[in-house]
């Protein structure tokens, strides 16, 4: 186990590496000129050449990407101090160091993130499991139905329509805004509660299904049966025997959920005016931005490739066989 | 090993022997396409300590049969009509928590397929003990000892070693030993065996029938044997009840039935299978045709429309009337008991040797 | 059998013939296993076939017997060249074809056929049968005389079909029509050798009768040779001339039927052949011997030196450890029998004066139950 799990970083380091290579030569074979951008309009040559050796965009193709990546690692200079690692470099455009901005916005994302997930995870396999263990019941066709009316639903038109009842028309809310955690708890709830319960509907939704779906999969396992045959209660054998089996196809999806919402939703984001990873990567594409792309891309790569690991760690929590080979 | 108190609590209200009664048992599934009558008007005993052979192809409603008997049947889309009484308790209106207290306790059963039937996310000692702890009690400890007691006698190798595997680390025949050890527990007076050894190899198959065999007869449970295969019935069994399309055609001791069988879906089944010492040059003759859907059966006689012998029985009796099933030695068919034996000694005897 | 075939006619050769039609020499083939740390290699192999000797002549049946894993169904899959052989010759004819491409094995392909288990999974449930029956032909660009769909209507009523369901899908027949219909498309190419690899055993025991018989009438009066693949001894016993016994990728025993099943030399045919259960149809029948081995076939990944059989034999020696013994006709056996043993059983399958139990559990039980009965024989 311990010996896939080395396996799997160092191939998640190479794989960084490439992604990091990819994006670094797509952006320098595209054909724009970062610094006359960066310049500005009354441009003078002398400011142009300044502004290109500040940037390094003299040297060598190679040497430039060696500097990004070695900063990642070690930390590099720029005209403006030292950028401590990891090193993402420095926006072209405001002059920030990447990571720094990064920094600046991830614990909004990550707030959501695990504000969402603790309720659609809770509230989405508890109503699934409800409804597989009650199957055919009125339980569970209100699960069911309700969750194949809202898993049809959109952030877009979900959320302004809270933000309208809530907020615009009954004032009974503020706008979402980020306090943070550290701060003041409360405040840091009440402030993403809209964000967090609409983003959490949708996927609640979602899961729901996949749950119900899973559960019922597995009690109609022959091993179910044979642990009913030998006169375990149908809570035992439900919760004991079908559960786990239950969790596969969850696991799966969730990793590749929280992979993504951890790289920035910017949907969520525009809906609610919130600055998070989503809104900076696109403010980056727009604005070419090299650097703080770069920085985005390798920052949400980092997690997906991280969540890989886990879901397989967790696999192998579950599942002996998976274990054991 | 509980003997004592078993002879104790055994008031046998439905005959001398018969342990377990099944009486004019029905049980239809309702269906996208339409109500399936897997079982219909199935009736049959099995003795205290005697084997039960049940033998059919796929949809005869024997797997079906076993699995109501043990109440394991999918109470939302099934129908269940007729009686069970084991040991004189009714199980077909018995609630749930009773039944729970049946299943792995006094009845027990081994599945077809042991890699699918044992749960592959716990070791093979925790779903043996289990069931024990439940019904006898017992500690932790406890189980854990008669769980290695168990595996030793089924012939599983440093049992107190593998008792902490995982089914997958174990090979097909002990995986099905271990199903063994784990349906016998509790010391189950009735063991439904269904296909146990169909997913083995013929060596293999040999060692745990046997082993059934031997641990019957130290055990004393009475033994539910279904199977599609005669030979393996032909070793195993004490009684026989050859199903068909969801009802019993023929019933007998496994000699009288496999000897001088009396339905022609028998006489099918016999004359199809090639023997190791039968003459090379007598072709196979099969039954014609395939097995009827459930959803719409054939009438009267289920087995009419492959029977080669409708013409023997006067008008229309085969095509519109069920022939009864008669107690004891009895086949159901329309053929008078001397049609029966001559037909047999003239034309299917002979295609047998 | 319908008359108006237009099969080619090789009736007559429905005997031993002497004259080879496929040989097999030496036949190998290993699935790597990759693993290790930190770097992926090869660390090992399931030797799945190691080493087979196998000749089929022309129209004859020859049957391949073994329990799961032995390899027989492998070995089918190398001979219709499904799977690349590892070492070893496959000669058709006297054409070496052991690795031929597929250009030049395109005039062979034809001859040689394939039927597979499952009649579920082995047709494409998207087309008609007259096209899955057809398509070997388009394949190949065989244009018979009156056209291909004539030859298709020829072929199902030749397996018992009815040409008119020609547009009909596989779903719509039942799983012995289905292998029917893929014995249909086997025949479609005129073949002199089909695979079929348990053709019978998905199928419920009133069924399996009538595709034996169907295959029997096609090998009979088409004078097709087959590869008989099976796990059940009766079947095979019933529709080949010769039967070739494998265990772990190496066949340990191979002759004509009545050495196989009354002849035995190999303790492994024996304890096959006792394992096998019968319906005792009367007293008469004779006691046959009893043997029980025990435990599971060994994986082939790390078979046992020697002979491979040494450590679920009542017989083996050191000399079975160290020394495989070769596949030849050792004293006793008549013509065309060869057995691997160092230590062969006597040519019988009559009762022994005692039982060969291998098995601990069932050793123990049985000592019990005989002391529990005093002197009497706890079984009958």
């Amino acid at each position: 186990m311990l010996q896939f799990i080395i396996r799997r970083l160092a191939g998640a380091v190479v794989t960084l590496f490439l992604i990091g290579a990819v994006t670094f030569f797509l952006f320098v074979a595209a054909p724009s000129d970062y610094a006359s951008l960066a310049c500005g309009r009354d441009c003078s040559p002398e400011r142009l050449d300044a502004i290109r050796h500040a940037l390094g965009l003299n040297e060598p193709i190679f040497k430039q990407f060696w500097e990004f990546m070695s900063g990642i690692v070690v930390g590099r200079d720029f005209p403006d101090g030292h950028c401590a690692a990891p090193c993402l470099g420095q926006s072209f455009y405001s002059g920030d160091f990447v990571w720094d901005t990064i920094m600046d916005r991830f614990p909004l994302t990550l707030s959501l993130t695990v504000g969402a997930m603790t309720v659609f995870l809770i509230v989405g396999i508890g109503a699934g499991m409800l409804a597989a263990y009650r199957r055919g019941s009125l339980v569970d066709k209100i699960a069911t139905g309700s969750s194949m009316v809202l898993s049809s639903f959109q952030i877009y038109f979900l959320g302004p329509i809270v933000l309208t009842i809530l907020v615009y028309s009954t004032g009974w809310m503020e706008d979402p805004k980020y306090v943070p955690f550290t701060e003041d708890p409360v405040g840091w709830l009440v402030g993403l509660s809209i964000p967090m319960v609409v983003m959490a509907t949708i996927f609640t939704a979602q899961y729901t299904r996949m749950a119900r779906a899973s559960m019922i999969e597995q009690l109609a396992e022959e091993h179910v049966r044979t642990a009913r045959a030998k006169g375990m209660s149908k809570k035992f054998v439900f919760f004991r025997y079908a559960w786990r089996g239950s969790l596969i196809p969850i696991v799966t999806v969730l990793g590749i959920d929280i992979s993504a919402l951890l790289g920035g939703g910017v949907v969520t984001e525009l809906t609610f005016s919130l600055q998070g990873i989503g809104r900076l990567a696109v403010d980056g594409a727009i604005n070419k931005d090299l650097p703080l792309t770069m920085g985005v891309m390798l920052f949400g790569a980092f997690f997906i490739l991280l969540l890989n690991i886990l879901v397989d760690i967790v696999y192998a929590w579950i599942d002996p066989r998976v274990r054991l080979s | 090993m509980t003997t004592l108190t078993k002879t104790e609590d055994a008031p046998a209200p439905t005959g001398p022997e018969s342990f377990l009664s099944v009486r004019d048992l029905r049980v239809q599934f309702s269906t996208e396409d339409g109500i399936v009558k897997a079982v219909d008007g199935l009736s049959f005993d099995v003795e205290r300590g005697k084997t039960l052979g049940i033998v059919g192809e796929s949809g005869s409603g024997k797997s079906v049969t076993n699995l109501t008997i043990l109440g394991l049947h999918n109470p939302r889309t099934s129908h269940i009509d007729g009686e069970i009484l084991l040991d004189g308790k009714e199980l077909v209106t018995a609630p749930e928590k009773e039944l729970e207290q049946l299943r792995g306790n006094k009845m027990a059963m081994i599945f077809q397929d042991p890699l699918t039937a044992l749960s592959p996310y716990y070791t093979v000692g925790r779903q043996l003990s289990e069931p024990f702890m439940k019904h006898r009690g017992a500690s932790k400890k406890e189980a854990k000892d008669r769980a290695i007691q168990m595996l030793e006698k089924v012939g599983i190798p440093q049992p107190k070693v593998r008792f902490d595997d995982y089914p997958h680390q174990f090979s097909g025949g002990m995986r099905q030993r271990a199903m063994i050890a784990m349906a016998l527990m509790c010391d189950p007076d009735l063991l439904i065996a269904d296909e146990p050894t169909t997913a083995l190899d013929v060596t293999v198959q040999a060692q745990i029938l046997d082993l059934l065999k031997d641990l019957q007869q130290e055990f004393g449970s009475a033994i539910i044997f279904i199977t599609h295969d005669l030979g393996v019935i032909s070793n195993m069994a004490d009684d026989l009840l050859v199903m068909y399309a969801g009802r019993a055609v023929e019933r007998g001791s496994v000699k009288e039935v496999l000897r001088t069988p009396q339905h022609p879906y028998t006489w099918g089944l016999l004359s199809s299978m090639p023997r190791l010492d039968g003459d090379i040059h007598e072709t196979l003759s099969p039954i014609p045709g395939s097995p009827p859907s459930l959803l719409n059966p054939p009438t009267g006689c289920r087995f009419h429309p492959r029977c080669a012998f409708t013409g023997e029985v006067t008008g229309t009796l085969c095509s519109d009337t069920r022939p009864p099933l008669a107690d004891g030695r009895a086949a159901a068919c329309h053929l008078t008991a001397q049609q029966k034996q001559s037909i047999f000694i003239d034309k299917i005897q002979p295609r047998l040797r | 059998m319908s008359d108006n075939l237009t099969l080619p006619a090789q009736q007559g050769s429905t005997g031993t013939s002497t004259e080879p039609l496929l040989e097999v020499r030496g036949l190998t083939k290993h699935f790597p296993i990759y693993g290790g740390f930190p770097i992926k290699r090869k660390v090992g192999a399931v030797q799945a076939v190691d080493g087979v000797d196998l000749t089929v002549g022309v129209g004859e049946s020859v049957g391949l017997v073994g329990e799961s894993g032995c390899g027989k169904s492998t070995t089918g899959r190398l001979i219709t060249r499904l799977l690349e052989p590892t070492a070893g010759t496959i000669s058709y004819l006297g054409q070496d074809i052991t690795h031929a491409s597929r250009k030049q094995l395109a005039p062979v392909r034809s001859d040689i056929q394939m039927i597979f288990q499952d009649p579920y999974s082995s047709l494409n449930p998207r087309q008609t049968v007259g096209t899955i029956i057809k398509s070997p032909m388009e394949v190949n660009g065989i244009e018979p005389e009156g056209g291909r769909e004539k030859k298709v209507r020829e072929l199902l009523e030749l397996v018992g079909l009815n040409p008119e369901h020609y547009n009909r899908f596989p779903h719509e027949f039942s799983g012995g029509q289905r292998q029917r219909i893929g014995v249909a498309r086997a025949l479609a190419l005129n073949p002199k050798l089909i695979v079929a690899d348990e053709p019978v055993s998905a199928l419920d025991v009133s069924i399996q009768a009538q595709v034996v018989n169907l295959l029997q009438e096609v090998q009979q009066e088409l004078g097709i040779a087959f590869l008989f693949i099976a796990h059940d001894l009766a079947i095979v016993r019933h529709f080949s001339q010769r039967v070739a016994v494998m265990y772990l990728g190496k066949v340990v025993e191979v002759g004509d039927r009545d050495a196989i099943y009354n002849r035995p030399r190999h303790p492994y045919t024996h304890a096959l052949l006792s394992a096998v259960p019968e319906v005792a149809i009367d007293d008469e029948t004779e006691a046959k011997e009893r043997i029980r081995l025990y435990g599971d076939v060994p994986s082939p990944i790390s078979p046992p030196s020697g002979c491979r059989f040494r450590t679920r034999c009542w017989k083996a020696q050191d000399k079975c450890a160290s020394e495989e013994p070769p596949l030849l006709q050792i004293s006793g056996n008549r013509d065309g029998h060869l057995t691997a043993c160092h230590f062969p059983e006597d040519p019988t399958t009559e009762a022994r004066a005692e039982d060969v139990i291998l098995d601990p559990a069932l050793k123990a039980l049985e000592k019990d139950a005989a002391d529990d009965t005093g002197a009497k024989p706890a079984k009958d």
